[in-house]
Formats: C-alpha cells, structure tokens, sequence
C-alpha cells in the first residue's frame, strides 16, 4: 500500500537509494530571472548544455516592473538579470515567456495554466513555492541555483526520499473563509517547521471541495509549515482543469492519461509518518500578527502573549500589544497578488466584495493579477473596472509587493494587509509590517482602511 | 576538513532566508561580494567578521530556496553554521556549497555561549567545545564524501548517463 508521494517517487526513480541519494527525473523545469544566472553560468563553465530543452521553460516574474511591461528606464541591475535570461535561454535553446509573451506570468501561476503541471510529474524551480504545483497530484518542490543547474544538465536530482505527513481538514467551510484561512491555521498549529523532513498530502471532504485554484494556495504555503512539497490527490476537479490546454495530452494519449492519473491516489491503509485532522467547519478566516507565517490567529481573536524572544521581537517589529484586537487595527496598503492569491476566482473573490464600495482614501491598493493570462480573463469579465472604480491600482502580472524586490513595496512603519505567504521582517520592503490573510479580509480591510471581517459584508 | 573557531551565537529561532540576505540584494547575476549584505537588515544580530563557526537558533533557514543566503554566508568567511535543526532547502543548499549545517541536540545547543572555542571535525562528524563535551552530529553520508574528497554532484550524475537515456525511452 502506497500513498500518492510513494507511487510519484517510485515511477521517477533513475537510480535507487543507495549509499548516495536516489536520482529522480525531472518532469517538468521551470526558470526564472533571479535563482537561474549563476546556474548557466556554472553549465557554460562545465561545456555543457541544456539536456532537455523541451522539458525546460522559462518566464520573468520575480524582479520585473508591474506599472508597465517595459523595461526602460527601469532599476538596471533587475534590467540586466532579466537580460541575462533572455540571452541564456536564446542560447541554451530554452522557450522563454518574457514580457512580451501573452504566457508570461508567475511561474507558479503560468506552468497550470499552460497544462505542463499535471498529475504524476515530477516538476521543480528555483523557488520555494514551487509546492503550488501539488494540488494536481504532481511531486513539486523549490530547488537552490547549484541545483537548478543539476537539472538544466542531467534533467534529474540527487534526492533522499521524505517522509509522508497526512493533513486532513473535514467539514464544510462556513461563509466567508478560505483555503488561505485552512493553510495558516495548519501552519499556525505545526508551526514554521512542522513540516520539516516531510511531503504533506492534503486530503478531507474540505480539500475535495475545493477548485483547482483555492487547491494551489494551499500547496503553495506547503513550504511556509516546513515542507517541500504538499500534495493533493487528483480527481475530476483537477482532470477538468487539464483539458484542453497547450501542453495537456490529447486524443488518445488523454485516454491513456487519465488512465494512469486515477491510479495516483493513496491507497486505503497507506503509512503516514504522521497525521493530523483539522476541524474545517470550525475555522474562521485567519490572519498574521507576527513575523513568521506561523503567527496566525482567528481574525477575532487577540494577539496571543509572547512566550519566547522571537515572539517579543515580533511584537515590537509589528508594534503591536499582547491581548489588542487585531479587528479595527489601522493599515496603509492592501496587495492582492502573488503565487499564492493571484488568480482568477482570487481577484474575483475581491471584487465581489468591493463592488461598488471604495477603497478607504488612507489606504493605497495594490491589485497584481498572477499572469498575462489572469490579467486577460479578469479584464474579459470587467473585473479591472471593479478595482479602478473603488480606487485600487490594477497592475501587470509579476510577483510584486509580495517580495518587493521590483519597487513595489510596503514603505518603513506602514501596515499592509497582503494576500501573498510572507510576513518576514522586510519582506515587503525595510521596516514594512506584513499581515498575511485572504483575499476576502485584504478587500474587507480596505474598504474600512483597518483590519475588518469579510463576513460583515456578506 | 576541521574547523576551529570561536564562534558567533545569534539566539534567535527560525531565522528565515529573508533575514540571511533580503531580496533586494538578488539582482545580482553572480556571487561575487554578496557577503556584504549578509544581515543587513539585522544589526543587532551583531555578526562581526574573523569567525568561522555561525550559531543560531532552531529552524534556521526558513523561508525562500534563495542560495544567495548560503553564498552570503560564505562570502562573509563561515565555514559551518551550528543550529538544532535546518530548513530542508537551506541544508541541501549548504551542503553543495561545502557550508557544514551542523545539528545538535538543545542541551550541546545551551552549552554555545558566545566566544567560546569550537571544533568540528567532518571526518569523526564531532563537534568539541573547549572546556566541555565532545559530541557527534549527523551528517548525510554522500555530501560527507562530496566535500571531503571533492566529488562533483553534477559529474557523479552524468556518469549514469545510460541510466538516465534508458529511463528516458521507457517514458
């Protein structure tokens, strides 16, 4: 009896375990500007290239302007990296979805929607929110530069195999929460490492109901409780999702897929190395206070009491008091976007709510649609036009203000309430305090320019 | 490979990647010089050159695959980093680029005062504080053999070569 992990593990392996690590083929690689350039330039050292060209691909997310699709008179030290991708990958022989590509997007965004994630692969990046990728039943996880190069050269990993850790979240979801609110209140349980040494699989009559998109935040934050990868098993939702696009499989090579892709399942009685159940009807939607995604409580709860010195220095960053509500707390900048709340029914969600309603004047909001694709769908139903009208700022699809490498960040001592998965000091910018919540509470909280309850707008 | 050094204790849990090296720093297309950005954001970590041996508090390395955060480390001159336990990502990360993530149990972790004497012996897998216990730590057998006898990854791959063309006309 195996579980969904074992069954993906095993149909990979080149070279088992030995002494040395197993090698595991690589399905699906995918680049990006900033984790790539030091990594073809250790290939042009060895003489070697790219073994599977079709196996790689490559967009700009990370380091790219979302005020415009052009580069010029933008930072030149991100101008260059952007460059330099585009100049490895012409040469290297890698398709590139740059800015001027109808593809281009986050890559975490783009490889779903393009139809090269899908259920059995195996499917790495370099970047810790490659887990996204496990809502489809793919193996998926973030790698470092040396070894992005490794795959770029041999198309595989040295890899020691992780152990299986269930997540189980039963009931229905009530009104007004989320898949963000069911991963911050697992990662808030487990804490930052929980998952450390494990590959969680996602599973209960709360994942199941999920969409593909509500299934993606919740792998992608896999990494923020410790795990490499998370993993939801596929089912009709996900095989809906696949059809039809670029690169799915057609015809009868669908017929064949769909045949191998419901096998992938855990079987019944499979090992988990360890479990835990999460009371889904129970939640309420969730919100950061601290430093780490971990410091997540109810959005009606208060700010716990410290108990280490982390959490003191995690008070004082985010100026905040044990025992204050976090309800009515008085914010600046509202960012809805980033791998993890970027999509369509993401932005949808959000101008549900402030249809209609204006953004409050003291907060600036940021709307970042996770690809070119989004951005498309989201301006075909009139989305923009919702955002535009309450006052919010409608961008170009990158990773913006979630790592605030690009210009778009959280100024010193302002609050944002952020969709993205990273409350880290500095994460959106030096001295920028960060509450990581739904899309749901973000749009509720700029309507009333402080932290505010999305169910009072229902 | 042995390294001796005192060593400097920052105390603090979960020290994520953002922490090591922020983002804005990542522009870079090589790693030349990133050490000068290590910590930057953080002062009072007080992390001051002319030690080899970093300690810090459980979960370090949390957060973003970024590389650039062991690069920094390196380039700052740590040659091995004492914690009671490493993100996934950072640890293999670490262990490519010849940084020991050396993990000990919480009681050896009390013992790391700052300024005190270290030794680390990759070979034995020991750490010896002076004045105090000799302990041994784990360490993943195939990166001991990479960084004592500087075997190449990407080379001991390639040398499968057949093993990966046949897996390749299989699926």
């Amino acid at each position: 009896m195996k579980t969904l992990y074992d069954k993906i593990w095993d149909a990979h392996v080149v070279v088992p375990e030995t002494d040395a690590p197993a090698i595991i083929y690589i399905d699906i690689h995918l680049i990006h500007e900033v984790t790539t350039p030091q990594a073809f330039s250790g290939l042009k050292k060895r003489g070697l290239r790219v073994r599977r060209t079709g196996r790689t691909f490559g967009t700009m997310d990370h380091s790219i302007p979302t005020s415009s699709r052009s580069l010029s008179g933008f930072d030149e030290m991100a101008a260059n990296q952007v460059r330099t991708l585009a100049e490895n990958c012409a040469e290297f022989g890698v398709p590139l979805y740059d800015l001027n590509s109808a593809r281009q997007g986050i890559v975490h965004v783009i490889g779903p929607e393009l139809g090269l994630t899908q259920p059995g692969r195996t499917l790495v990046c370099g970047d810790s929110h490659t887990s996204t990728h496990g809502a489809f039943g793919a193996l998926a996880h973030g790698i470092g530069t040396s070894e992005v190069e490794m795959v770029l050269a041999t198309q595989c990993l040295l890899q020691r195999k992780s152990k299986n850790y269930r997540v189980n979240f039963d009931g229905p979801l009530q009104p007004g929460v989320t898949a963000k609110d069911m991963i911050l209140a697992l990662i808030a349980k487990i804490g930052t490492g929980g998952g450390t040494g494990h590959v969680f699989e996602f599973t209960g009559s709360a994942v199941r109901a999920l969409d593909m998109d509500a299934r993606m935040t919740i792998c992608n934050m896999s990494i923020e409780g410790g795990a490499r990868a998370g993993l939801i098993a596929p089912d009709d939702t996900t095989f809906e999702y696949v059809a039809g696009r670029e690169f799915a499989p057609k015809g009868r090579d669908w017929d064949e897929a769909l045949a191998r892709w419901k096998k992938l399942p855990s079987d019944d009685g499979a090992h988990f190395d360890q479990s835990v159940t999460i009371d889904a009807a129970s939640l309420e939607p969730m919100i950061t206070y601290g430093t780490n995604p971990g410091m997540a409580i109810p959005l009606t709860a208060r700010v716990p009491a410290p108990s280490t010195p982390e959490d003191v220095q995690a008070l004082r960053y985010m100026a905040l008091e044990p025992g204050q509500e976090l309800l009515g707390h008085p914010i600046d900048v509202v960012f809805i976007g980033s791998c993890t709340n970027s999509r369509l029914s993401d932005l949808r969600n959000a101008a549900g709510l402030l249809r209609g309603r204006k953004v409050n004047p003291r907060v600036r909001m940021l709307v970042v649609p996770g690809s070119y694709e989004v951005k498309r769908q989201a301006e075909a139903e009139g989305l923009d036009r919702v955002f535009k009208e309450a006052g919010a700022e409608w961008r170009e699809a990158g990773c913006s203000m979630c790592i605030a490498m690009n210009g778009d960040s959280v100024p010193a001592g302002k609050t944002s309430v952020s969709t993205s998965n990273r409350n880290f000091e500095g994460r959106q910018g030096k001295g920028a305090r960060t509450l990581l919540a739904s899309p749901l509470t973000a749009a509720a909280s700029a309507v009333e320019g402080r932290v505010a309850d999305p169910r009072r707008f229902a | 490979m042995k390294i001796s050094s005192r060593i400097v204790v920052v105390p603090q849990e979960n020290i994520d990647t953002d922490q090591i090296i922020p983002a804005r720093f990542l522009k870079v297309t090589d790693k030349i010089g990133i050490g000068r950005h290590l910590f930057e954001d953080r002062p009072e970590f007080q992390v001051e050159k002319g030690f080899d041996i970093l300690v810090a508090g459980d979960n370090f390395g949390c957060g973003s695959s970024r590389e650039h955060a062991v690069w920094a480390l390196k380039d700052f001159g740590f040659k091995a980093v004492i914690s009671t336990s490493f993100a996934d990502i950072f640890r293999q990360n670490s262990l490519k680029n010849g940084l020991l993530p050396v993990a000990v149990d919480s009681r050896t972790h009390a013992l790391l005062k700052p300024g005190v004497l270290v030794t680390i012996d990759l070979a034995s897998q020991t750490l010896s504080i002076e004045g105090g216990p000799t302990v041994t730590f784990p360490i993943d057998s195939f990166s001991k053999t990479c960084i004592l006898e500087g075997l190449d990854e990407i080379g001991y791959i390639l040398k499968h070569d057949t093993a990966i063309s046949a897996y390749e006309q299989r699926n």
